[in-house]
């Protein structure tokens, strides 16, 4: 395995390729009793059109989620309790952008590696077994409609993109999972679940020599073609509706706003476009930025708050928001802002004050060993090293970030989701 | 170095200080807590003081100064912390910094954060020795928003409900924000007196976890906290520990509230276990009832009957309390409490195979490891042990859950009783339009 150190951080990184295309990233930390792994596709929920032998596949609402729940049914009975009575801490998610498998333990770190490889590269689907998820994840997603912070999501989604399949909820609904069936998972599993379209990250006391070998004895030495994505038509930049309102059970109103990015772009110029998105908008609506202390001040926001750009299915967007008693005041006072910094710039000393915060913050980061491990994933499927971030930091200017401002954050392009408390429909 | 050393003394009279020094994390934390009863009359004051404090100091009057000190300092983070253990709240600050090994120019960060912690305790922008009329409304307003809030995530205000009702005689009901009543009775010159009270009478619970040596760290915390007034201190604190139900059989309570899913919470009285709690097999008997994915709750409530996507178990050893939360339909209301209640029975009856002892034991052993890990969660642990007066640590606790028995676990859970069942459900009517 290649060696890459980086001594201003403390850390090195193992990497390398297998011949079956699998990247394999190792982060060993001493003095830890913990290891972290996580085997991760660049398949989410996203991912529904798609390309298998020359015939295009479209695929039901919620199919990424619903295979993840699956996945973990192996012939001989289910890996996720085989790995909890090994004493491994072990679970899965499913993003827009990924389905990742991972766990935590502080012993037999081999065994339950070999033991998550082998049922990610498992597939073993029934009738009857497909059939009895279906009350399951039908309870999940009946969970997700009570949770405002996942409506008021949905809500922009379906307000930015007019076709992407980032305007459905990633577990779908209860309808649309009613049409998976065993093949269908089969099928997905196919195309996306080759090591050549995956990650496997270690972060943690653990042999690099050692992951690297599982890998080998475990998976496919077989390399595969990449699966071709379809997400529809482009997007324009503008939003379909600029409003959507709904009333739930909630004790004041929640917003979250937000615009689209434009086509995510890869490699280390990836790298470099969401570090300057990440520094722009701590300058812009962080938690010391100016805006954000006199809202919270004025009484629109308080410390719920939050913003961030993210990046699937082809597309960045950045989104804002939380609580506030007048969501459109708060929503008009965030645009105005970036209105107002975009014509006059950043100013230097907050940008650098930013920056020295940013730093502790990405070195805060490293401490956590699954966001490393799901960042050195999500890096590799954009095309860059996320632990070369701190150096990449460094390269950005105040003048960039502010140009990254007037570029993007153009309030003529937003659009804003609020859900209501009941008593407030009229 | 990379082992951890763990040391507490008492460093000032009725101020306790942990310090763990290991190099293992690159952030250092430190994080201090005055203790105080929990009760109705004065929970909504002790959670609005430290959001009150944190708006400025005398040296940094102001959010945007506060903001600019902490970005200068690295980007660290200084946070109001209120917490609620068994019958205590536990209210102060925590701040975790970039450790001085991964600075540039970093000498002296530990004492320039534990500075700060010290003045927005004890040096808080005021005027005629009283806090600022603006700071406390607007923070009062926030603490009346995030009290309101409680009901928009549906699972923890089940948990909170059922705690409330379950418990109406004890201080236990209290919610660690307080009422909502409580908040808006407050005016800053009352609550100026009261954070003056609070800082003379309470004990004061320190904790350190970084690369620097004790003797450093707790020169830093003296010096910080050295103008602290101590009065008479409130050191009988502690929790009531009610070994029965309220009434002989449980007490059902249901609220309607527009949700499509129901929330199903059921409440149960420790019993006979908590006169001498063996903690480590009363945490292995929960692991086994409701605690992770080869609980006897997840394997049954959801694997085999399919009723819900989560039903777990959870212990609060300081009040000798369980709780069960579980989302299901509301038409699977009686086949889910009656499972849950059969699951438990099996769990006292010993019917517990060596596979669901062991996942459970390996399990929580894991957890405990992991736990040592973090420098979040060693705080909370040893904060959780020191006012139990245990002075185990996570690896030692894991060391006591390897040994225990099946027979523990049925002795754990002998006593226990259903105290209170609550379900949120959605109104009939909504029903009606779905069907």
């Amino acid at each position: 395995m290649q060696r890459i150190d980086y001594p201003a951080i403390g850390e090195t990184l193992y990497t390398s390729k297998l011949p079956n295309g699998l990247p394999v990233f190792v982060v060993p930390k001493k003095g830890y009793r913990k290891s972290f792994a996580c085997y991760v596709t660049n398949y989410g929920a996203a991912d529904r059109r798609f390309t298998l032998a020359g015939e295009a596949k479209d695929t039901p609402a919620g199919v990424a989620h619903y295979l993840e729940h699956k996945m973990f049914d192996m012939p001989e009975g289910n890996a996720l309790m085989a790995l909890e009575a090994a004493g491994a801490n072990a679970n899965a998610f499913t993003s827009d952008a990924m389905t990742a498998y991972h766990f935590t333990c502080t012993q037999n770190f081999d065994e339950d590696l070999r033991t998550l490889l082998r049922f990610v590269s498992t597939p073993y689907y029934t009738q009857e077994s497909v059939d009895k998820e279906r009350g399951i994840i039908g309870q999940e997603i009946r969970m997700y409609e009570d949770d405002p912070d996942d409506q008021v999501y949905m809500g922009l989604m379906r307000l930015l993109f007019a076709h992407n399949p980032l305007r459905d909820d990633v577990a779908g609904t209860v309808e649309s999972i009613q049409d998976i069936t065993p093949q269908v998972l089969y099928d997905c599993h196919r195309v996306f679940y080759h090591p050549s379209n995956m990650a496997l990250c270690v972060v943690g006391e653990a042999d690099p020599e050692a992951v690297e070998r599982a890998a080998l004895e475990i998976l496919t030495p077989e390399s595969a073609p990449r699966p071709g994505r379809d997400y529809g038509p482009a997007e324009s930049l503008e939003p379909v509706r600029t409003r959507d309102e709904r009333a739930m059970e909630v004790s004041a109103p929640i917003f979250l706003g937000g615009l689209k990015l434009g086509p995510a772009s890869t490699g280390p110029e990836a790298q470099r476009e969401r570090l300057t998105a990440w520094l722009a908008l701590r300058c812009l609506y962080g938690r010391s930025s100016p805006a954000y202390l006199r809202l919270y001040d004025e009484g629109l926001l308080n410390g719920t708050f939050g913003c961030s750009a993210d990046y699937a299915a082809g597309q960045g967007f950045v989104i804002f928001g939380g609580e506030s008693r007048d969501p459109d005041g708060a929503y008009e006072a965030i645009l105005a802002e970036a209105e107002a910094v975009g014509k006059a710039g950043i100013d230097p000393a907050l940008f650098d004050r930013q920056k020295k915060a940013a730093y502790g913050s990405q070195l805060r980061a490293l401490g956590d060993f699954r966001s490393l491990g799901v960042n050195l994933a999500e890096g590799c499927f954009a095309g860059y090293q996320p632990l070369d971030g701190l150096r990449e930091l460094e390269a950005i200017g105040c003048d960039d970030a502010s140009a990254w401002v007037r570029e993007h954050i153009v309030p003529g392009r937003a659009a804003l989701s609020v859900v209501r408390p009941k008593e407030a429909k009229t | 170095m990379n082992c951890v050393r763990e040391i507490r003394r008492e460093i000032m009279p009725g101020v306790y200080m942990t310090c763990l020094q290991t190099d293992k994390f690159k952030t250092g934390l430190l994080s201090v807590n005055l203790l105080t009863r929990l009760s109705r009359e004065t929970a909504a004051k002790n959670a609005l003081i430290p959001s009150v404090l944190r708006r400025g100091t005398v040296s940094s009057p102001d959010l945007n100064a506060m903001a600019a000190r902490l970005d200068s300092l690295y980007g660290a983070r200084l946070e109001p912390a209120v917490r609620k253990k068994g019958e205590i709240q536990c209210v102060g600050f925590w701040a975790d910094f970039v450790d001085e090994a991964w600075l540039p120019q970093g000498e002296g960060l530990l004492e320039k954060v534990a500075a700060l912690v010290g003045e927005v305790l004890l040096q808080p922008n005021t005027r005629g020795g009283l806090l600022l009329p603006g700071y406390v409304d607007g923070e009062k307003e926030k603490l009346l928003e995030d009290i309101r809030a409680r009901v928009n995530d549906k699972i923890s205000y089940s948990r909170y409900r059922l705690t409330e009702l379950m418990c109406p005689a004890e201080d236990y009901a209290v919610d660690v924000l307080g009422t909502e009543e409580e908040a808006e009775a407050v005016g800053y010159v009352a609550l100026t007196r009261h954070y003056r009270a609070l800082l003379a009478s309470s004990p004061v619970e320190v904790f350190y976890c970084g690369t620097a040596d004790p003797d450093r760290a707790e020169r830093a915390v003296r010096d910080a906290l050295a103008t602290l007034p101590r009065g008479e201190l409130d050191m009988d604190l502690g929790t009531d520990i009610r070994m029965n139900t309220v009434e002989e059989a449980p007490r059902v309570f249901t609220d309607v509230l527009d949700v499509t899913q129901g929330k199903l919470a059921v409440g149960y009285r420790l019993g006979a276990a908590m006169e001498d709690p063996d903690m480590a097999a009363l945490r292995v008997m929960n692991a086994v009832f409701g605690g992770g994915v080869s609980s006897k709750l997840f394997m049954n409530v959801r694997e085999k009957l399919s009723l819900c996507y989560f039903a777990d178990s959870a212990v609060d050893l300081m009040k000798g309390v369980m709780m069960v939360l579980s989302g299901i339909e509301v038409k699977d209301y009686d086949q889910a409490l009656a499972e849950i209640g059969r699951q438990l029975q099996a769990v006292k009856d010993g019917l517990i195979t060596d596979e669901e002892l062991h996942a459970a034991k390996v399990g929580l052993m894991n957890d405990l490891l992991s736990a040592a890990d973090s420098a979040g969660a060693l705080e909370s642990f040893w904060l959780g042990q020191n006012l139990l007066g245990l002075e185990y640590g996570p690896e030692e606790l894991a060391a006591l859950v390897e040994d225990v028995t099946r027979d523990d676990v049925v002795k754990a859970a002998a006593g226990i009783e259903c105290d209170a069942v609550y379900f949120l459900r959605g109104s009939e009517e909504d029903e009606d339009a779905e069907d």
